[in-house]
């Protein structure tokens, strides 16, 4: 960590987004993880996300729940509410706050920790209830805040820094995604700024859940030469299957692609995404053929990246449980008690 | 002699046999017949074929508590007769279904067979229809015997089938099958009797459950999340029900959402983000479900979100007894969550009670900003309790407490999220969302400072921790006050109780002054306590405190909390998991005194007098 307080002053000619904002403007506090954390790139590709869609900081709620990646939602978007959970519970905090008000944007972020192992359950239950939210996973395969213990995703022929076998399976949490109802699941890699970047403006545009593990070494406790979640073999072992093209709204698509090759899907808020495969073949809008993908790919020890499955049918929890419009928490009384009068008739159903 | 409007009627049956609803339909007719009643329904945890019993007390003075000694019984678990049987006083009856007639080893009471099981047989070729019909049949039986308002008894079939009008007239019959038999083979000198009655005030028959369900779509919350657990799953259902019923518009949207979730953790979650947001929300669950979302307690607690939490009490430790009554979550709820923390409680004593408080508690949680614990139990929750008319003031205006909005905000130069400004400890929130620059923070479980900023710093963090304490020091003037009412000869003698004891508790006093025992009572209807008890505890010398868990944990609460000697006090304890009888405290209170020189000496003083 740096022990640099950040400067106030700013160049007067930084760029600008459609609110007249620059990206100071979606920076929150110095990062006091490791120098050279994986995560610290994700914190940036949120901030460079959110000032490409303008966002306005204060619609945006970002949440998270006990680890490295969870101390994050400090370092980005200083103008938004932030919650720093419980351990693994990131999912129901931000389940009953989605609930409260469905016309923000809800950021969470936790590590593989609180997702893979004690709020396991929490983050299948959340993709079971298609939340409309961007859940990024900042997966580095250790517990950092503990010194280097093994994690639930860090895979089985992988070691320990001192060289310990990890002896145990572990879960794939994009295949567990798409598995469980996830409409739009991508893996990524903090190091590739240019494919993580638009998977999360993708993301946010996207009404859903949307599912974002991020391969994010720990470069302290496990980028290791034994270690398969490190830089090094990251970026030996990994094969995408496209890359994403996120066009705002009203405007015209520029470039074009080879016939096949690429999807334009449509997004709720107006804007296109373009996929464009790197196969031909594969089909992201197939769960079985996405999964299969996954599996395929791991079978020769390589990592897929990339937007991997996206379901166009746009769907969320409110629109299962059909709640009004309005959000809940702007009614008001004359909204929802419903006065003495209908007391007086539910007396009468118990006289 | 005939007894009128004061017995107790118990019927012995087998779960999942239909007898509920006809059980409930006997009961509500005599609250119909305006006569004060009290159903007890006594279950196990299990969905098909083990005994269950339904006690029904009546009784002409009001009192509303369980009784011992059954007058009629209606046996129809031949696995439970000798059992039931014991509990028939001398000179009562048994009623049973003598398809099979058989001998009980009693000769002190009277024994009535009416064969239900041929008569169905005769009548109805379903064998379910001749299950659910046979508890009608039994129902139209004891109609005749009790001389019961027959169109009273009518009107509930009708009202109880509307939704299904082809099963009024099939019920009718089975009714008349069992009213004709009686008229025909049983004797007319039955010696329990129940007659009309004038109610002094307009009365309803509800479960707390319902209440509270009810009182949360009152008090405007639109969030529930809730985890399935005996005995509190009624009251989400309630909610759900209700909300359906107020908060639809015209497009079928609804104003609020009801989301069961994957478990307690999930679901405590869930309402905090909610309340964190802005919403009314709650959860409600049993002791079981307190353990699990003790972790979350402590972050509300500390980073200072309201909450509601229907703690719906039941037999610990443990699994326990799921479906039994006890109020043995005090200690576990008062101070749940590791590190110093306190939680407010709410303490209600009956469904109407529970209507009252559960509109409150979400001001309460908002103006405090921290959780609300309502402590209620299976007796109060689950059982069909006779109380006056629920009201509600339409002039009462939520306290959504210390939130800002955006023009607050514009308008303030310095906000921290946890400085006291007011000097009462409660801090301004702000609600994601309500401004573009101002006034965002982020909440955290971690040590924070005035500025929700982290901190190591051991000076702030104390400081912000007796911050916390001084806004529960200052808590009880938003907390429902203790009721204490001072016995008609003066004395110092006191008995301190709360909850769902209070019926009993009420006729046991009464029985006891007329013994020449006098006691003041005070109830406690919340915790932190208020300065009421404080008084009462100071100005009787002989306390008692009743409570219906083994280790006395009021007790301790009280000294604990208060800060005065232990020792003062005497406990009346009770944890069999049924609802207290007056009895019972009458004995338990004897007992203890017997040795009390002073207060025997008064007692036999006063007996002198009278």
């Amino acid at each position: 960590m740096s022990f640099i307080k950040k400067p106030n002053a700013r160049h007067p000619n930084l760029p600008k987004n459609k609110l007249g904002l620059t990206r100071r403007d979606y920076e929150g506090a110095l990062s006091t993880l490791c120098a050279g954390c994986g995560h610290d790139s994700v914190s940036s590709a949120i901030i460079e996300a959110c000032f490409q869609l303008s966002i306005p900081a204060h619609r945006l709620a970002k949440l998270s729940g006990i680890g490295c990646s969870s101390k994050t939602p400090t370092y980005f978007l200083n103008k938004s509410h932030g919650f720093n959970s419980v351990h693994g519970r990131m999912p129901s905090v931000a389940t009953g706050a989605n609930l409260a008000n469905r016309d923000l944007y809800y950021l969470g972020v936790s590590g593989d920790g609180d997702t893979a192992s004690i709020g396991l359950g929490q983050f299948c239950h959340i993709m079971r209830r298609r939340l409309n939210m961007v859940y990024i996973c900042e997966n580095n395969g250790t517990y950092g805040l503990t010194k280097g213990q093994f994690s639930a995703t860090n895979d089985k022929e992988s070691k320990s820094r001192k060289g310990v076998d990890n002896m145990f399976e572990s879960i794939d949490l994009a295949a567990l995604a798409i598995q469980l109802g996830a409409g739009f699941v991508a893996r990524s890699f903090s190091g590739d700024k240019d494919q993580l970047i638009p998977l999360i403006r993708a993301a946010l545009s996207y009404k859903g859940f949307a599912f974002i593990d991020v391969i994010s070494p720990c470069v302290t406790f496990n980028n290791h030469a034994q270690s398969t979640k490190s830089y090094e073999y990251f970026r030996e072992h990994n094969e995408a299957v496209g890359f994403l093209d996120v066009i705002p709204e009203n405007e015209e698509i520029s470039v074009n692609y080879a016939e096949g090759k690429s999807i334009e899907v449509n997004v709720h808020d107006g804007s296109k995404m373009l996929l464009h495969k790197l196969n031909k073949s594969y089909d992201p809008g197939s769960r079985r053929k996405a999964i299969g993908k996954i599996n395929d790919s791991r079978d020769k020890g390589e990592i897929i990246t990339g937007l991997i499955y996206l379901d166009q049918n746009e769907e969320d929890l409110h629109d299962t449980l059909l709640t009004t419009e309005k959000p809940l928490n702007q009614l008001k009384k004359k909204d929802l008690s419903p006065g003495l009068k209908k007391l007086r008739q539910v007396n009468k159903s118990f006289s | 002699m005939t007894k009128v409007n004061d017995f107790v009627i118990k019927f012995a049956n087998v779960n999942g046999s239909g007898s509920a609803s006809a059980n409930l339909m006997f009961a509500k007719t005599i609250f119909r017949m305006g006569i004060p009643v009290s159903p007890k329904n006594i279950f196990p945890s299990n969905i098909q074929g083990l005994p269950t019993w339904y006690e029904i007390r009546v009784n002409k003075d009001g009192y509303i508590a369980r009784r011992d000694g059954v007058d009629c019984l209606i046996a129809l678990n031949p696995q439970t007769y000798q059992s039931d049987l014991k509990e028939l006083v001398k000179g009562g009856y048994l009623i049973y279904d003598s398809t099979m007639e058989r001998k009980f080893p009693r000769k002190d009471i009277n024994v009535i067979g009416i064969p239900m099981a041929s008569i169905c047989a005769e009548h109805y070729d379903d064998p379910r229809q001749r299950q659910l019909f046979k508890n009608i049949i039994c129902l139209g039986a004891l109609s005749v015997l009790f001389k019961i308002d027959i169109s009273v008894l009518k009107g509930l079939i009708k009202e109880e089938f509307q939704k299904k009008p082809k099963l009024i007239e099939p019920n009718l019959h089975a009714l008349g099958l069992g009213r004709k038999y009686a008229q025909e083979n049983l004797s007319s000198d039955f010696g329990l009797q129940l007659k009309l009655m004038k109610q002094k005030s307009k009365k309803i028959m509800i479960q707390g459950n319902e209440a509270s369900g009810l009182g949360c779509i009152f008090a405007g919350a639109t969030v529930a999340s809730w985890y399935p657990i005996t005995p509190s799953t009624s009251l989400a259902e309630a909610f759900e029900k209700y909300l359906h019923m107020f908060r639809s518009d015209s497009k079928g949207n609804i104003k609020g959402a009801v989301v069961q979730a994957e478990d307690e953790l999930s679901a405590i979650g869930m309402a905090i983000g909610a309340n964190w947001n802005g919403a009314r929300a709650f959860t409600a669950t049993s002791g079981p479900g307190v353990s699990l979302m003790s972790e979350f307690l402590g972050l509300a607690y500390f980073a200072e979100i309201p909450l509601v939490l229907f703690n719906i009490q039941r037999g610990g430790p443990s699994t326990g007894m799921p479906t039994r009554t006890q109020q043995s979550d005090i200690l576990s709820s008062a101070y749940a969550s590791h590190g110093d923390t306190t939680q407010i409680l709410l303490f209600p004593s009956d469904p109407k009670e529970c209507f009252e408080m559960s509109v409150d508690a979400f001001d309460i949680a908002e103006r405090l900003q921290t959780p609300v614990i309502f402590m209620s139990d299976l007796d109060i929750g689950m059982n069909d309790w006779v109380v006056d008319e629920l009201t509600y003031d339409d002039k009462h205006n939520f306290d959504r407490g210390k939130v800002l909005s955006a023009k607050d905000l514009d308008s303030i130069e310095m906000w921290g999220r946890y400085l006291d400004i007011d000097g009462d400890g409660i801090p301004y929130r702000t609600i994601p969302g309500t401004h573009p620059s101002k006034g965002s923070f982020f909440t955290r479980g971690t040590s924070h400072d005035a500025f929700a900023g982290y901190t190591e710093d051991g000076r702030i963090n104390a400081e912000n921790l007796l911050r916390i304490t001084k806004k529960f020091n200052k808590s009880t003037k938003y907390l429902p006050k203790s009721i204490r009412r001072n016995a008609k000869n003066k004395t110092d003698v006191g008995l301190i109780y709360f909850g769902s004891t209070t019926p009993a508790v009420d006729e046991a006093i009464d029985y006891l002054s007329e013994e020449g025992y006098d006691i003041n009572k005070i109830r406690i209807r919340s915790f932190p306590f208020d300065k009421t008890l404080e008084n009462f505890i100071s100005e009787n010398d002989h306390l008692f405190i009743l409570e219906q868990n083994r280790d006395a944990q009021m007790k301790f609460l009280i000294s604990n909390e208060l800060e005065v000697d232990i020792n003062q006090f005497v406990s009346i304890l009770n944890f069999d998991g049924s609802p207290l009888t007056a009895k019972f405290i009458v004995d338990e209170f004897k007992s203890k005194v017997k040795n009390n020189k002073k207060i025997i000496a008064k007692v036999k003083k006063s007996r002198t007098a009278a």
